[in-house]
């Protein structure tokens, strides 16, 4: 999970998730609490998806 | 004179093919074979005084033995140097030809050269321990290697300097050196900048490190049975940061305890990353590692649980070597303690 995908993709990382920003990847201090939470439950469900699912080659999941 | 002792292979060594690579170790006085055209290239500044000659098939199966046969024979040559190869783009030539002269090189603390093709294996193995001239595939470029093995081993015989790799014709061992540049940096930079707009060869003062791929693991059969770790390049760290991982270029990295905790907070837990705006993971660690949602997940049973253990460093200016030894030790770790599935934070 990471903000920078081509430095992910460059260094060889498989199973990538893109995140929210470099100084706080699975949140965002723009929204309330609650928010920021059901933000990074989202995207932690897409990781785990990526976990799940057989890939290839690397592979980027967005986050929809 | 200098004295100089010539390993090759079975092949070069005129005796066969690879019918004859179970061969022993043998050893001839003066040359054999690729010694001519080294020879001629010492210009009568050194001599090849004796050949050791190794069957490929014979020093990968005995690679033990065969070292001390080999390094015996080498002694009993009294040499000043060593010169092995060059391989070309023989494999298992190549490991030869790089074991051998290490072992000289370590041995006997004389200078060794060897030389081989870049994509040769060996040339991987031991390009950062022993200087191997970087050669054609194949043995035509002969003609090539002597003069670039003969004049580097003449120059690391007598002490002398060596200049940059391109320019002595090894392989980059990966040292840098310091040297005065006539033009300032921002002038270098402009100038390669203007090359490269133009779409001219230009050459970087800095290469990016070799990264190496790995084949994607296997996905996790069921995520509501499986045991998730966190690890994470981001620093999140106990406050305080008990064992001072560094800010940047971390030498170390730690394993932290979340047994019981469902949330990390600004009382629980900091980040020790530098480079970036540290405000952020300060108020909520969880916005770097996801805590309290993988908590909530394990008690909603989406997934088997939630390992106790966390694995943090700080990415910042990180050396590639120190992330991969951190990366196999926690690796071990992991499986050790029957992880199946890691999510991986960076920030």
């Amino acid at each position: 999970m990471c903000t920078i995908v081509p430095i992910s993709i460059t260094v060889g990382a498989n199973r990538i998730v893109p995140t929210i920003a470099i100084p706080h990847p699975l949140g965002n201090p723009n929204l309330t609490m609650e928010d920021e939470k059901a933000l990074r439950r989202k995207l932690t469900e897409v990781a785990l998806k990526a976990l799940e699912t057989p890939i290839e080659d690397q592979t980027v999941f967005e986050v929809k | 004179m200098i004295r100089v002792v010539h390993y090759i292979n079975q092949f070069f060594g005129q005796i066969g093919g690879e019918e004859m690579a179970h061969i022993a170790p043998e050893k001839r006085e003066g040359i054999v074979g690729p010694g001519a055209a080294i020879k001629a290239s010492f210009k009568g500044e050194a001599e090849i005084v004796g050949t050791i000659i190794c069957g490929d098939s014979y020093f990968a199966e005995n690679q033990e033995k065969a070292e001390k046969e080999i390094l015996e024979m080498v002694k009993s040559f009294n040499p000043d140097l060593f010169i092995a190869g060059p391989a070309f783009n023989a494999g298992r030539y190549g490991v030869a030809c790089g074991a051998v002269a290490k072992l000289v090189q370590d041995a006997l603390n004389i200078p060794v050269v060897t030389g081989m093709y870049i994509e040769n294996p060996g040339a991987d193995m031991y390009k950062k321990e022993v200087y191997i001239v970087s050669t054609k595939n194949n043995a035509a470029g002969i003609r090539d290697a002597a003069p670039k093995m003969a004049a580097l081993a003449l120059k690391l015989s007598k002490g002398e300097a060596l200049g940059a790799p391109e320019e002595e014709g090894y392989i980059e061992r990966g040292i840098r050196k310091n040297y005065f540049a006539t033009e300032r940096g921002s002038t270098r930079a402009v100038e390669m900048l203007v090359k490269k707009i133009k779409g001219e060869a230009f050459v970087t003062e800095f290469k990016m490190p070799d990264f190496d791929r790995v084949a994607p693991a296997a996905p996790v059969a069921d995520i509501t049975k499986a045991k998730i770790a966190i690890v994470t390049s981001g620093g999140i760290v106990p406050k305080g940061n008990p064992d001072r991982i560094e800010a940047s270029n971390a030498q170390k990295y730690g394993e932290y305890n979340i047994e019981g905790l469902m949330d990390l907070t600004s009382e629980t837990h900091e980040t020790a990353h530098g480079g970036h705006d540290p405000v952020y993971a300060n108020e909520d660690p969880d916005r770097v590692i996801p805590v309290d949602v993988l908590r909530d997940m394990e008690k909603e049973g989406k997934i088997g649980s939630l390992h106790n253990l966390f694995y943090s460093t700080t990415g910042n200016g990180t050396a590639v070597l120190s992330s991969k030894k951190y990366g196999q030790e926690i690796a071990a770790k992991l499986i050790a303690d029957g992880v199946q599935a890691v999510i991986m934070t960076s920030t």
